[in-house]
């Protein structure tokens, strides 16, 4: 077989991160294609010739009994950023939405976030709890569980502090590390509001409390109209049972609101008439306001988007023809609208929206017809939601929250494309 | 929820499923799941709220918890919890919090007391979860507090009054007012600018992994590109203290510093310090930054002593030209001004003796 050579993303000529690029050799091909734009394929004198795969046999049936993308697909991982925390278990990674088409995540690069490392639980011996302000406790195990009436639906997970290195300016130049900190998945599982049903909820319990069985304890207040509306116990991500680092066996799933009170490993639920100001809703996820003063309970996900392509990892390879496209989402219903500007935000055109609109949900859109020139572009999208929200330029957020709330970076993203074809991210005033 | 309650309530579905009759509506899935039993509960049950229900008994004081965070916290959270690496500070930052880079610890930003004793007891030590004893956790409580000058030294930490503290920044948090930052009408299509000016680039800054470069901003908690400017710490006149309630406060020095002899320990001897020059301590290895503070000409004097001991750091970095000096003492300062007035009397007293 030929040597197998890993790409780093869609685009098959140019990879970003530069630096691994010229580490996997691939410098010559690379600078051949950035410095002669709209080269991308030179005619060959012997024609287009009969490679291996054209007169071999492949792999057996039996080869990946779980199978994997292909080994030119290596480059497409979740990355982290080890400046960020001070240890990897309590840290995060990114999703590679630079690679990513239509809205689904694949399971494999979901972002991870966790507090205390990746818990690997034994779905025998993991229970669900339900007690505190209801009729009668009840103790699940994950066979109850599945003996109930399941439900299915797409949804965006976004951590809360998505952005949150952006505040003061652009500091990372990749989207993949500016806004990978979501990913999107069909879930199955059941219905909050049943199991609390079940369980009989008094009349005065006001709040839940959800709590993850890893080391970190992870437990968060849900207010109990929130519960009842539309979250869900999963058990199940795009077909097949959560992944080890999404909370195998059993998670929450809490549509719109941010990602920490997903609760992941779920092993409680105590109802009450209170709050219980955990310190994940307090010490953190809370929004420091330039007075001083902090916002609580900051749960929504406010309307976002962002180009995925062209981004710094998906340069511009030639003049003429390129797909401009990105995703859209809004914590609060359905993305209604994308408007892309070519101009630095002067001047905005609707795009066009492709594939299912759900609500608390990616929206793919596409800017069709745009024809580059090799003039420098200053790129950016801006999204509107079914409530009529409109995804704010930064300077609008910092007039409002300053620089120092960390979470809730909704604000409108800027690629600058160069005329090279390189793009990076930039802050315009 | 109460121990006591908990029983009771367990008690009563345990009688109710008894007898057979449930005051409340039908199960629909009538079989599926288990009544847990009051001990099942209870051993998950682990939680406390702001108002102290679930507080399990136990009680603890800050010199227990001393103890306890030397042996388990100091390594990652510091000897004076001021955070080794990229580990949370928990000690000092107050008033910090409209700063270009805010200190939020448990004094200066954490609403509510409980949640330290549930956090700690949840899910510390890092890697070692749900191994200290209650007690250990009050105490752990209490020393926290103590240091950050929210309790008194002698406070007891209980079931009973961890619902009573009143922790300084409560009264800052307030319910999320969004939808913000929208405009007046309808979303602008056309000419919405006149101009375009680029403020930053995230490859002039280079720290994306895999693109090189050391520099190791703050998550959201500032950037290279950004630096406030060194604000000087404020002096204030030293009004007389009382060296009897400052021989207390001495004692979140004492670790480190004796008063008495001319023996150096962790920190310098801090014997005849008055109207010595800073890092002329004979026989310590002084920071630079405290170096060059001496080599500025600082002498230790009352009025220079309280604004060190208020913000150590700050206030070396405003003598040298620094927004925060870089010294080899980990405290963060002592928050009270009057605190600060009875340790100086105290240091005046105690110093001198020959």
């Amino acid at each position: 077989m030929t040597k197998k050579t890993s790409r780093t993303t869609p685009n098959n000529h140019v990879a970003l991160p530069r630096r691994q690029f010229l580490q996997a050799g691939l410098a010559g091909s690379a600078l051949a294609a950035t410095g002669s734009l709209g080269a991308a394929s030179v005619a060959r004198a012997d024609g287009l010739g009969i490679p291996d795969w054209s007169r071999q046999l492949g792999a057996t049936v039996d080869d990946a009994p779980y199978g994997k993308p292909s080994d030119f697909e290596s480059g497409v991982i979740r990355r982290s950023v080890e400046w960020l925390t001070a240890t990897r278990e309590s840290s995060i990674n990114f999703t590679p939405l630079y690679a990513l088409e239509g809205i689904i995540t694949p399971n494999g690069i979901c972002f991870e976030r966790h507090h205390a490392g990746a818990a690997e639980v034994d779905p025998e011996q993991h229970h669900l709890m339900i007690h505190g302000m209801v009729d009668r406790p009840l103790l699940f195990s994950m066979e109850d569980l599945l003996r109930l009436p399941r439900v299915s639906k797409f949804y965006f997970l976004e951590c809360a502090a998505n952005g949150g290195m952006e505040w003061r300016n652009a500091q990372l130049n990749g989207v993949q590390f500016t806004h990978g900190m979501i990913h999107c998945v069909q879930y199955t599982g059941v219905s909050l509001k049943l199991l609390l049903e079940e369980a009989g909820v008094k009349p005065k319990a006001k709040w839940l409390m959800v709590e993850g069985g890893d080391s970190a304890g992870m437990n968060r207040s849900i207010p109990m109209d929130k519960a009842l509306d539309d979250c869900m116990v999963a058990f199940a991500m795009n077909g097949e049972r959560l992944r080890v680092e999404q909370g195998y066996p059993l998670r929450l799933v809490v549509p719109g609101f941010e990602g920490n009170m997903w609760v992941k490993w779920l092993r409680r639920i105590e109802v009450g008439d209170e709050s219980w100001q955990a310190r994940e809703e307090t010490s953190k996820y809370t929004d420091l306001m330039p007075d001083g003063r902090a916002r609580r309970f900051t749960w929504e996900m406010d309307c976002k988007s962002v180009i995925t392509s062209p981004c710094p990892e998906n340069p511009l390879l030639a003049k003429g023809p390129n797909v401009i496209s990105g995703i859209a989402w809004s914590g609060r219903g359905t993305v209604k609208r994308v408007d892309v500007s070519l101009d630095g935000g002067k001047n905005w055109t609707e795009a066009r929206i492709e594939g299912p609109v759900m609500p608390k949900c990616l929206t793919r859109f596409y800017l069709d017809g745009w024809e580059w020139n090799g003039d420098p572009v200053y790129m950016q999208s801006r999204a509107i939601d079914e409530t009529g929200y409109v995804q704010p330029q930064m300077t609008e957020l910092q007039k409002v929250r300053g620089v120092n709330s960390i979470y809730h970076n909704n604000a409108i993203q800027t690629w600058h494309i160069t005329k090279t074809g390189e793009v990076e991210n930039v802050r315009l005033a | 929820m109460s121990v006591l309650l908990k029983g009771f309530v367990a008690a009563l579905v345990l009688g109710v499923v008894c007898t057979g009759s449930l005051s409340a509506a039908e199960r629909a899935f009538e079989g599926i799941g288990r009544t847990p039993t009051p001990e099942e509960i209870k051993s998950w049950d682990i939680d406390v709220r702001p108002d102290g229900q679930g507080a399990p008994v136990g009680h603890g004081t800050s010199a227990e918890g001393e103890r306890v965070y030397l042996v388990k916290c100091a390594s990652c959270h510091g000897e004076f919890g001021e955070g080794a690496g990229r580990y949370p500070v928990l000690i000092g930052g107050h008033e910090t919090l409209k700063d270009m880079r805010p200190e939020k610890t448990v004094g200066s930003y954490w609403p509510y007391a409980s949640t330290v004793f549930d956090y700690i007891k949840r899910a510390m030590p890092f890697g070692d979860a749900q191994s200290l004893k209650d007690d250990e956790v009050y105490a752990l409580t209490a020393y926290l507090l103590f240091m950050n000058d929210v309790i008194d030294e002698d406070f007891e930490v209980t079931q009973d009054t961890i619902g009573t503290i009143k922790m300084p920044n409560e009264a800052n948090f307030f319910m999320d007012p969004r939808p913000d930052a929208q405009p007046d009408g309808p979303a602008c299509m056309k000419d919405c600018k006149d101009e375009i000016k680029v403020v930053g680039r995230a490859r002039v800054l280079d720290v994306t992994p895999e693109t090189g470069g050391d520099d190791k901003p703050d998550m959201g908690e500032g950037s290279a590109q950004t630096q406030a400017q060194a604000k000087p710490a404020e002096v204030a006149a030293v009004p007389a203290g009382d060296p009897a309630a400052g021989r207390s406060v001495f004692n979140k020095c004492k670790a480190c510093h004796v008063v008495d002899s001319p023996k150096n320990r962790v920190g310098p001897s801090l014997h005849g310090v008055f109207g010595r020059t800073a890092a002329e301590m004979e026989g310590f290895k002084y920071s630079a930054d405290m170096k060059a503070v001496g080599a500025a000409g600082l002498v230790w004097d009352e009025e220079n002593m309280a604004a060190f001991i208020a913000d150590p750091k700050g206030y070396l970095g405003s003598v040298i030209g620094k927004k925060k000096a870089s010294t080899r003492m980990a405290f963060g300062g002592i928050r009270k001004a009057e605190d600060v007035r009875d340790l100086i009397a105290y240091l005046k007293q105690e110093t001198t003796k020959q």
